[in-house]
């Protein structure tokens, strides 16, 4: 019975499978973008498995096959490419006292993620941690600044304080911090954002008016030019001779007054009582 | 690899006490019936193929199963086998399992080995983890999956951002403190898939937002009028280069092809106030126009007049009595013959009014001339 024991397809299956169980935890894989360190008994033990090294060459970093003592050690995983953490539409107050709603997010790397086990346990524990401390560097940096400087082109400024901060604070958890933005940093709406709305809208009003004034008066001017322009032509010309001028113009206007101009016909028509003594009468009296 | 040879092992023992099995003639495969003949499991798999199509019955494959179970809830003895009348058709069940095995490995092995790498993409290959190298296009082989692993990266394609997300506005706040409602897209693509594989956790947002932060940025550097108008296309080149600067600090092998302004218009609740500011240039030009009209009118009318004038007075120099008369009695017979008349003779008699029937109009003019009076 002995020697079959090991003969039986189900003792060998269950043997197999306990083998496969053992390889699996033994044998670990570490990808590129992880970094690995192990836990013995919560105890870090060595160092940690492709840890991340400045300007590294893929395929000559410490990742591939790794072996680790089954059951006993624990491999915790930190990742190690550009992680992102986002402090979201928070209020701040500016140095002149404007409420600003902004968010931002800061691009960090596990640069040591022996610490980063150590102080923060997890990936998401530092991630937490470090919105926390995001949110504090942006206060007391905005704090600082009046609102118009993120207006101006010093906003690159505040941003590398921002992150000056912030890796202040996150070096304890073995962070390096790539990038700090501030991607909103808006009026919150109500009333501040009112207000700003209404300033733009009266501002366009003054603008919409002057631009009418302008129009008009410059059509006034025109139209002065035009009737100087006319007087100086009639002047011109008429002032040959007034005195022809009174006549033939006097001749014009009775051909408009009364009607005779078709092209200016007039209302109405007229009754003349004429005088003998009239001028235009004057041959009726048959005198020479 | 080590998990399929243990498979594969397994199996094997597992029907190696066949009676009938077509490696009957095997040098260590055991007595027929004894049960044991568990070193012809490690030979037997060896060599599958050499089985004649024709030695396969296709009721092999259920039987061999249910010998299985009938084994398995047998309890395990080793020498049960035994007692149990052999099945017929039996001979080839364990050759079958073993082509099953085979062919799953084979299936493995090509699906997991052969990578046919289309024009636009990109292979990264890793073995165990680590970075072996990048496949170009074609048709290419690795080792099989737990040893390599093969991202394929589409490099060509061109992916695009659009901000905002459809529905609601992007506000954003001017280098005036104006708000202006900014609606753009960015394209891009992956110009060094190691990098887009193995340094950005979240490629897609890591885009979005530095293409919001480098937007606000450049934006908050301008005037709203620049950023509705004149400036957009400046925009639109400092928004790239920026996103491309913040992207390579990050490593993320991400290229940005380029940044298009959709719209850039002032706000839902002032866009009155702006379109009024557009009529209002409108009505100015307008009035203009209209003045302008009314001048030529003005000037060309005098010009007219004075060369009227002009021309008779002329006229008038040469013969001034005789011209001057004509045009009198000219006027006066034009103007009264198309009037009533009436001549009254005595100066002191005061014309009964209405004169005559001649007049049509109750209330037309009535013209004293001369000594009427």
């Amino acid at each position: 019975m002995n020697g079959s024991f090991f003969r039986n397809p189900i003792t060998i299956g269950i043997i197999s499978l306990l083998v496969l169980i053992l390889l699996a935890s033994t044998f670990v894989i570490v990808p590129e973008t992880k970094q690995a360190v192990i836990l013995r008994f919560e105890q870090p033990v060595g160092q940690p498995i492709n840890a991340y090294k400045p300007n590294e060459q893929f395929g000559h970093t410490g990742a591939g096959l790794i072996a680790r003592v089954p059951f006993i050690d624990r491999v915790v995983w930190v990742d190690k490419r550009v992680l992102d953490a986002e402090y979201e539409n928070q209020q701040v107050l500016s140095s002149d006292q404007l409420p600003l709603i902004v968010d931002a997010y800061a691009r960090f790397r596990v640069v040591d993620p022996l610490r980063m086990v150590v102080t923060a346990r997890s990936e998401t524990g530092v991630t937490e941690a470090l919105v926390q401390l995001l949110g504090t560097s942006i206060r007391n940096e905005l704090g600082n600044q009046p609102f118009k400087t993120l207006l101006t082109p010093e906003r690159d400024k505040v941003m590398e304080n921002i992150q000056t901060r912030l890796q202040k604070l996150a070096t304890q958890y073995g962070v390096e911090i790539v990038d700090v933005r501030i991607k909103h940093a808006d009026l919150p709406e109500g009333s501040p954002l009112e207000s700003a709305l209404n300033r733009m809208k009266t501002q366009r009003k003054q603008q919409a008016l002057t631009i009418r004034a302008e129009g008009k008066k410059e059509a006034q001017i025109i139209q002065a030019d035009a009737e100087a322009q006319a007087a100086s032509i009639y002047a011109t010309s008429f002032n040959q001779d007034p005195d022809f001028y009174d006549f033939y113009r006097s001749m014009q206007s009775y051909r408009r007054t009364f009607g005779v101009d078709s092209a200016n016909p007039t209302a109405g028509s007229t009754s003349i009582i004429l005088s003998p003594d009239n001028a235009y009468l004057k041959q009726f009296q048959g005198k020479r | 690899m080590t998990i399929l040879q243990g498979w594969l092992q397994r199996f094997a023992i597992l029907h190696s006490d066949n009676p009938k099995g077509p490696w009957g003639g095997g040098g260590d495969k055991g007595g027929s019936g004894s049960g044991d003949g568990s070193g012809g499991g490690k030979e037997g798999p060896r060599n599958p193929w050499s089985i004649p199509p024709a030695g396969r019955p296709r009721s092999a494959g259920p039987s061999a199963l249910d010998e299985f179970l009938r084994r398995a809830r047998g309890g395990g003895g080793g020498g049960g086998g035994g007692g149990r009348p052999p099945i017929p058709g039996a001979p080839s069940a364990r050759a079958l399992w073993l082509i099953g095995i085979a062919s799953i490995i084979l299936l493995w092995v090509v699906f997991t080995s052969f990578h046919p790498i289309a024009p636009q993409q990109r292979g990264v290959v890793t073995y165990f983890g680590r970075y072996a190298g990048t496949l170009d296009p074609g048709f290419r082989i690795t080792p099989p999956s737990p040893i390599a692993s093969v991202t394929k990266v589409d490099v060509q394609n061109i992916r695009t951002e659009n901000f905002p997300e459809p529905g609601g506005p992007n506000l954003m706040l001017t280098n005036d403190q104006n708000i202006l409602d900014l609606a753009f897209s960015v394209r891009w693509n992956i110009n060094n898939p190691e990098d887009y594989v193995f340094q950005i956790a979240d490629p897609t947002n890591t885009v979005r937002a530095t293409a919001e932060s480098a937007m606000r940025e450049v934006v908050a550097n301008m005037n709203l009028d620049q950023a509705m108008g004149a400036g957009r296309s400046r925009i639109e080149a400092e928004v790239q280069d920026r996103m491309q600067r913040i992207l390579n600090e990050y490593k993320s092998g991400i290229l940005v092809q380029g940044v298009a302004i959709k719209q850039a218009i002032p706000p839902q609740a002032v866009n009155d106030a702006f379109k009024d500011v557009t009529a209002a240039q409108q009505d100015a030009v307008a009035a203009k126009n209209n003045a302008q009209g009314a001048a030529q009118q003005l000037i060309a009318g005098a010009q007219g007049e004075a060369a009227q004038f002009d021309k008779v007075y002329s006229q008038y120099k040469l013969a001034p009595e005789v011209t001057r008369r004509r045009i009198y009695y000219e006027t006066m017979e034009a103007v009264l013959a198309k009037t009533d008349k009436t001549i009254v003779e005595t100066p002191g008699v005061l014309p009964y009014l209405p004169l005559s029937p001649g007049r049509k109009l109750p209330d037309a003019d009535v013209v004293v001339n001369g000594g009427a009076k």
